[in-house]
């Protein structure tokens, strides 16, 4: 993780930003990420992101949960405990496959979530640095990340000849650290954000 | 835009050689199983393939129903495709209904043993029984659910053409909604009462009169649901390669894929709960149905139902891009069709002719099946464009997104 330097625009509605992602993409600059208070269908086409692995990872977790489940359960009534129930075999497939069925929901839904979790970096005790706090209310937040070739004064004209609003630059932990956001950090004063020029 | 269907000559050549293959299966069926028990293969399998068919035509009316009623906007689409699959119904049904009542009426006791009064009378079971299991219930029910099918069906598919011809404004588009809204409501509770609970009863499960399951009802319409889907994708992807439909495109093909995959485990979910029961419970009035499909002939049919209709479509549908290829698409509907029409198969055959034989009678009837419904199909699409231009909910379609 790394404190980068942020140019940071909002936009009023996802009629604004899709053409504005669109033109920011094509003049090459780099966007670190697009905040919105809904999710957005076809914005992460718009931004080219790559298709999300989560399902393949749910599907593992599914065949971990079928696993567990077949083999504790036929380990227990089969080698460590073999008990005669109603005169059914040892090995009483249609009896297990209910229990097999919930394990590999209960995996794979657990294991989505919190590898969902992981992705999109939300934690408890973990904080990410917040570029607008209305992100999460009405406002679009486009945060475009300077880097070594970039024209801050440039970019910012640009943006708002797009239709950016409220443009300023940030100095920020791009990552999450350990905090809380009810506090302020303690243990990672290096990492506390300042606005530049808000 | 091609918005009118036209029916290409080579189409219409393979449906009537298709439905000719039919024809001549049935003829030399007639003369291969003749006699008292012989001619209960001949019977089984018309039951079996004239059920199966015109239920999965049905579906496609259920199908505008339920979406209807979810007022959900992206099959607007494509819709006029199960409205034309669905209108094959009335002559579906009414081969279904002539078929039934040739056998009932024909005494084709190895079908239905409760239609000879005879046996009734020394069968404590089926005596008590009689009161619902008898020939005048049976050809009452059949006449009232077929009709109001029919009705429905026919009903659904006039309301849309009409909306064609009116002016598009909001009071129009709150119209449309609200009358579609009000017809599929009344058809999902005629079919919720007719293919989800009695149809089954009398088409199948009273080929076992002695036995009986609640889930039956359930599983056979999950079965015929599943399989509509399937026949709907089919004729979406053909229409779509020959360049009609060009408000469909790969996200209304995902959103039936899931519709495929989802209800292939759904069916799964209700076979196994009519199984694990029985299975469970141990009771012999009940593992009787099973005997002859687990322990018996049939098992190898047994386990392939379950091999194609649950763990291919569940591992095949699961990835996002299979669901999003017309030609996958095309090849697991196939798949999904021949399984359920094999399902049907176990359900009838084991019942009635007992032996598992090589189904070449049954497959051609299918065969013939197949090319009714693609010819009368085909005849329903030219009839009508093949966008309902004035449906407030075309838009939704359009811009879909998954």
């Amino acid at each position: 993780m790394a404190v980068k330097n942020f140019v940071v625009a909002s936009f009023s509605d996802e009629a604004v930003l899709f053409p504005a992602v669109k033109k920011v993409r094509t003049a090459g600059y780099k966007i670190h990420d697009v905040y919105t208070p809904f999710p957005i269908h076809g914005l992460d086409h718009a931004l080219g992101l790559r298709e999300t692995s989560l399902h393949t990872a749910g599907f593992i977790y599914g065949i971990t949960g079928t696993t567990t489940a077949l083999s504790c359960m036929s380990w227990v009534f089969n080698s460590d405990w073999p008990m005669n129930i109603g005169g059914k075999p040892h090995f009483p497939l249609p009896a297990f496959i209910p229990i097999t069925f919930e394990l590999t929901v209960l995996f794979s839904a657990v294991g989505m979530v919190l590898t969902f979790c992981y992705l999109c970096q939300l934690a408890p005790f973990v904080k990410k640095h917040i570029f607008h706090p209305r992100q999460t209310d009405d406002l679009f937040v486009m945060a475009i990340e300077v880097t070594a070739k970039t024209n801050t004064e440039e970019l910012k004209s640009f943006l708002a000849s797009i239709g950016g609003q409220q443009i300023n630059e940030q100095r920020a932990e791009a990552g999450w650290w350990y905090g809380r956001f009810d506090q302020d950090d303690r243990l990672f004063e290096a990492k506390r954000v300042e606005a530049v020029n808000a | 835009m091609k918005d009118q269907f036209v029916v290409p000559a080579r189409l219409k050549t393979t449906s009537f050689v298709l439905m000719g293959i039919g024809l001549l299966t049935l003829l030399i069926g007639i003369f291969a199983f003749h006699g008292e028990h012989g001619s209960t293969r001949f019977w089984a399998g018309l039951l079996q393939n004239s059920s199966f068919f015109a239920l999965i035509i049905l579906a496609s009316t259920f199908f505008i129903g339920a979406t209807t009623l979810a007022h959900g906007g992206w099959q607007i689409g494509f819709r006029r495709v199960p409205e034309a699959i669905s209108m094959a119904l009335p002559v579906l049904g009414g081969i279904l209904f002539i078929v039934v009542m040739l056998i009932v009426f024909g005494g084709k006791e190895h079908i239905y043993h409760w239609v000879n009064a005879e046996h009734v009378k020394h069968d404590p079971i089926l005596t008590w029984k009689s009161a619902f299991l008898n020939k005048g219930t049976f050809t009452g029910f059949m006449i009232v659910t077929i009709s109001l099918w029919i009705f429905f069906t026919i009903k659904l598919r006039n309301m849309s053409i009409q909306e064609d011809g009116w002016d598009l404004t909001a009071a129009t588009g709150r119209r449309i909604i609200w009358r579609n809204t009000v017809w599929c409501g009344a058809f999902i509770v005629i079919y919720a009462l007719s293919v989800a609970s009695t149809t089954p009863w009398l088409l199948l499960m009273s080929i076992d009169a002695h036995w009986y399951s609640t889930m039956y009802s359930w599983y056979t319409f999950a079965s015929t649901w599943v399989s509509g889907i399937a026949l709907i994708i089919l004729f979406v992807a053909y229409l779509k390669r020959n360049g009609y439909l060009p408000m469909v495109n790969e996200e209304h093909l995902h959103d039936l894929g899931k519709f495929a995959f989802a209800f292939s485990i759904f069916w799964t979910y209700l076979w196994f709960s009519q199984y694990m029961l029985i299975w469970y419970a141990n009771m012999p009035e009940e593992t009787v149905y099973f005997k002859p499909r687990v322990w018996g002939e049939w098992r190898p049919i047994f386990f392939l139902n379950l091999i194609i209709n649950f763990i291919t479509p569940l591992l095949y549908l699961m990835k996002r891009d299979t669901k999003r290829n017309y030609s996958s698409m095309v090849f697991i509907s196939i798949v999904i069709l021949a399984g359920h029409w094999m399902d049907f198969w176990q359900m009838v055959g084991p019942g009635t002719y007992e032996h598992l034989v090589f189904p070449w009678y049954e497959a051609g009837l299918a065969v013939g099946f197949v090319g009714l419904i693609i010819f009368l199909v085909s005849n329903q699409l030219t009839k009508a464009p093949l966008v309902p231009k004035n449906h407030p909910y075309l838009k939704e379609s359009i811009v879909h997104h998954t």
